[in-house]
């Protein structure tokens, strides 16, 4: 049945097709020169889709298309929204990366990336749902290593495949032992099918935990966090920075999705195991953080700790608490992909990326030691920057759901992150390059670097302050899973 | 709708820091230009909020409310109360000179003021100042918070760029570890409060209005009680959590100093009154005594460490330990002349001390010491600064005539009241206060000039003068002047005491 309701429920997905198509069309007429501008091209374009999509494509009432396939609804939508923008974000940040700013084939990995990703948010179906994840990961794996001539590159790549492959392989099993159980793989039917009585909780939490691998992997929760530093810090800057953006809150939007529609009578059950992963999470990845030195291997512990953070929105398992957990992502996407941006902006120029080698940096470039700063104070929780809200609101949410004690760990973490965010920023703003010769080195910024910054600071700052419409659409989209 | 004066007052610093951001970092006249523009404007606005308030009327005045996020009943909600508009006012006091006292002097001899990137100094500091000026105002616990922690980070950057090299990493990274442990662990009461007053009531908000009325229960108020009192009282400098103070008084450049010692340590204090006793009054009840204690020692400890110290700048951070110690005393009786003596000491501490730490950054930055043992005869070379310390000290004593004794007597008469013991031991701090201000007096402005210091230690701006001036009239007019301030506190002091059951 083919109706206008089914072609709007993939909108986006048809106009990132239809912008990929036409990158693939364009751009080898190019001159070698003018590749770069595919970064324009491809972030117009997904902007420009964003906007029609939020336009003709807003979600009524939730439905089911495509055989049950594909959720129309307000979560797939405001994530879709989400995951766009910081394609928008990265395509720009691609643009001045000497080793892929002028290929156009990294840009289509990113739409055919960020394609999976919007299918990721909309499965209703176990299938498609493993289908997504694979159309997300593929792309991905070639990116992070797609610096051939770089060791590091090379090994993040295949590193990430082999990981995503095995985790990816745990989830399959976990699907398919679900459908043994169930009879059904459509997640709206598994309600009723997948029921406590009929099975022992053995097998029970033996599945769910198999999916749980497969879903830890994308969002990097301790243990399936191993590949995070390594990955982060050998791919090229701008694909870490999507990689522990959008990624990580696609892998979110599956796991709420999961748990609150198809096992939610196992949910509460499971809610105390998940409390434990997210206290571990966040307490290990805080503690290995303080001893980095490199500043993408610091983010990339920090991001396996922000997931920590995240996951006491999804282990109260209210709607305050999955309403946090969107809001959270957006302000974590936001201030993380401004965090990468200014590391990447950094090292273009200076071509390290060493947290000792941000000395002087704010003598050379204050504008950006700035936005580094809001970057920082935000992934630190500090007002008025998202990154506060958003703390605040999952932490509003654990106590609410009687998870003092996880709020507790919750807040010691900050504490350490305060510590080694700062430590961050003494370099940038107290000490000093080895001859005090800063005014010498500036740092300039391209236009590319300019504008995404700038939107993105701006977006951290209004998400701080201005948060009433982002809870609002965050609680839009939680409300359709109850 | 009346002029928003509270939200002006609040988001003119803020506004002011991004103006100077704005600016070629190479002018930077213009920047202190444009600093002190800002200041003065805030200055005026609270004077006239302090005069306009209506102390027959009373209660909470110059109210604005704005809904934010009305599903989790956060709103921005302003408004001043007595306890709350001289603090304001202080605030306002505080900026103003700071931003003068930070002008300094090119001459490269002197090198006084800010003179690496005042930019991003005074942009920093104005950060601060708006959380400052938010948190007293506010009358939502979310954007009490929200303004607590903006006023809790640009210290770290302020005293760790501009301080003193020898400390100012390690202090700056101690002090912003305390505080935001404090707070941290003040959010989660403050949550669990939120979630209580739901249940109990059905309503969900952040509003300390609605809140008072939450019922909460004895047992709840005793266990959340500390928590909530103690994580803020840490920025009030409460001892055993002291300790970070004076590290970071003696680590920050003189405008940070005068903040921090003159403004922030209030915040905390008056954040925990406003949170911890006024919305938890059965668990201050309970835990009374145990504040009074940590209090008590506070003061006659505190006196005792800064009279051994021969650094210029730990004297003065101790001594704001033993004087927050007298505030915190006050707030324990939880009677009316020790809440009374409470707001005032506030006031009249927060004025004296941002005194001290102007002249202390003034001699220091000539001298290049402060060391107490190094110095001399500085009447001579800057007989304003002098004055002003001189005044400063008899404030500090206790003198009356003095905005001290306006505001130390009380305290004393509310715990003479409720355990009579305490103001005994405690009024031992203001014999050891007396000795070391001496002592501190004669040797640095009235003794020899050292050899050292003679000849290329010169005297202090005129900018500087103006602040030392507005300063000292401020106390010595407070101090001739009770009327002006303490009926004002007593109108919140009635509030506060409606709270706790008219005890």
């Amino acid at each position: 049945m083919f109706t206008s309701t089914t072609f709007l429920s993939i909108l986006p997905e048809v106009l990132i097709l239809v912008l990929a198509v036409l990158i693939f069309i364009v751009e080898p007429f190019w001159k070698a020169e003018q590749r770069r501008n595919t970064g324009w091209l491809t972030a117009g374009g997904l902007l420009a889709a964003m906007a029609f999509s939020l336009i003709f494509g807003q979600p009524g009432e939730p439905t089911t298309t495509f055989g049950g396939t594909i959720r129309f609804d307000w979560l797939g939508f405001f994530f879709k929204l989400l995951f766009m923008f910081a394609g928008a974000a990265t395509a720009l940040l691609f643009m001045d990366n000497e080793k892929i700013g002028h290929r156009g084939e990294a840009y289509l990995l990113l739409l055919a990336s960020l394609l999976g990703m919007d299918l990721m948010a909309a499965s209703a179906d176990l299938v498609m749902l493993y289908l997504a994840i694979e159309t997300t990961s593929i792309p991905l794996y070639v990116l992070s290593g797609f610096m051939l001539t770089d060791k590091k590159s090379t090994e993040a790549g295949f590193k990430y495949l082999l990981f995503g492959a095995l985790a990816s392989a745990f989830m399959l099993y976990g699907f398919s032992l679900v459908f043994g159980f169930a009879g059904t793989t459509n997640l709206y039917q598994l309600v009723g099918m997948f029921k406590a009585g009929s099975l022992s909780l053995v097998a029970v939490f033996g599945v769910l935990t198999l999916i749980l691998v497969g879903l830890g992997f994308k969002v990097s929760i301790v243990p399936f966090h191993f590949w995070a530093p390594d990955v982060y810090e050998g791919a090229p800057t701008p694909v870490s920075g999507f990689l522990s953006t959008a990624s990580k809150a696609a892998g979110f939007a599956v796991l709420v999705r999961l748990f609150f529609v198809a096992f939610p009578e196992f949910s509460a059950a499971w809610a105390l195991s998940l409390a434990m992963l997210a206290a571990i999470t966040m307490t290990l990845g805080n503690l290995l953080t303080l001893q980095q030195t490199n500043i993408k291997r610091l983010l990339a512990y920090s991001s396996v700790a922000h997931a920590g953070y995240a996951m006491i929105g999804v282990v109260a398992f209210t709607k305050l608490g999955v309403t946090s957990v969107i809001f959270y992502l957006a302000a974590y996407i936001l201030t993380n992909l401004l965090a990468f941006g200014v590391v990447m902006a950094f090292s273009r120029v200076t071509g390290v990326d060493d947290i000792k080698d941000f000395a002087g940096m704010s003598r050379r470039n204050p504008w950006l030691a700035l936005m580094m700063l809001a970057a920082f104070l935000s992934l630190a929780g500090m007002p008025p920057f998202g990154g506060f809200v958003g703390k605040v609101f999952v932490f509003a949410a654990g106590v609410e759901a009687g998870y003092v004690w996880l709020v507790f760990v919750g807040i010691v973490n900050s504490i350490i992150g305060v510590y080694y965010y700062l430590n961050v920023m003494k370099y940038v703003y107290l000490y000093r390059m080895p001859n005090e010769d800063e005014e010498n080195h500036p740092v300039l910024l391209t236009r590319p670097y300019t504008i995404t910054l700038a939107v993105l600071a701006i977006g951290v700052i209004l998400i701080g302050t201005v948060f009433a419409p982002w809870f609002d659409w965050s609680e839009a989209a939680a409300l359709t899973l109850f | 709708m009346n002029f928003p004066v509270l939200s002006v007052i609040t988001f003119t610093p803020m506004v002011a820091a991004l103006i100077i951001l704005m600016l070629p970092s190479n002018r930077r006249n213009e920047t202190r230009a444009v600093a002190l523009m800002a200041a003065t404007f805030a200055l005026i606005l609270s004077i006239w909020t302090y005069f306009s308030y209506d102390q027959v009327a009373a209660g909470y005045q110059f109210v604005e409310k704005y809904n934010w996020l009305p599903v989790l009943g956060i709103s921005l909600h302003f408004g001043v109360d007595g306890m709350s508009a001289p603090l304001v006012l202080l605030t306002g006091v505080v900026m103003f000179t700071g931003v003068l006292i930070s002008w300094g002097d090119e001459d490269p001899h002197v090198k006084a003021g800010i003179q690496d990137r005042p930019r991003e100094f005074f942009a920093f500091l104005f950060i601060l100042a708006s959380g400052v000026f938010g948190v007293f105002v506010s009358l939502d616990l979310f954007m009490l918070f929200f303004f607590y922690e903006i006023a809790v980070f640009p210290m770290y950057l302020l005293i760790a760029i501009w301080g003193w090299v020898v400390t100012r990493e390690y202090a700056a990274m101690k002090l912003t570890l305390y505080l935001f442990v404090g707070s941290v662990v003040s959010l989660v009461g403050v949550l669990v409060m939120y979630w209580v007053q739901y249940q109990n009531t059905g309503i969900l908000s952040f509003d300390m209005l609605a809140m008072e009325k939450a019922g909460f229960s004895q047992a709840f108020q005793n266990i959340w009680f500390l928590p909530v009192f103690l994580g803020f009282a840490v920025l009030g400098g409460i001892w055993p959590f002291h300790n970070w103070s004076p590290d970071g008084h003696v680590a920050a450049p003189t405008a940070v100093s005068m903040f921090h010692a003159g403004v922030l340590m209030k915040l905390g204090a008056f954040a925990a009154l406003r949170v911890g006793i006024m919305l938890l009054p059965e668990g201050a009840k309970y835990w009374s005594w145990l504040i009074m204690a940590f209090a008590g020692i506070a003061v006659v400890y505190g006196a005792y460490i800064a009279f051994v110290q021969t650094d210029m700048k730990y004297m003065i951070g101790f001594s704001s330990v033993s004087h927050m110690g007298l505030v915190m005393l006050g707030l324990s009786t939880l009677n009316q002349n020790g809440l009374t003596g409470a707001g005032v000491q506030m006031f009249s501490h927060g004025v004296m001390t941002a005194l001290f730490f102007a002249v202390t950054g003034m001699i220091y930055d000539r001298a290049h010491t402060r060391m107490i043992p190094e110095l001399g005869g500085m009447m001579k070379i800057m007989p304003f600064a002098g004055v002003g310390f001189i005044i400063g000290g008899l404030v500090s004593m206790g003198m009356p005539g003095f905005s001290g004794f306006v505001a130390e007597f009380p305290i004393f008469m509310g715990v003479w009241q409720t355990h009579w013991l305490v103001a005994v031991i405690a009024s031992i701090s203001i014999i050891i206060t007396a000795a070391y201000i001496m002592i501190n007096i004669r040797k640095v402005f009235f003794a020899e000039l050292p050899e050292k210091l003679q000849g290329h230690v010169g005297d202090i701006t005129v900018l500087d003068k103006i602040a030392i001036v507005t300063l000292c009239i401020l106390m010595v007019g407070l101090g001739l002047f009770p009327s002006l301030m303490v009926p004002m506190v007593q109108t919140g002091v009635e509030n506060i005491l409606r709270l706790l059951g008219g005890a």
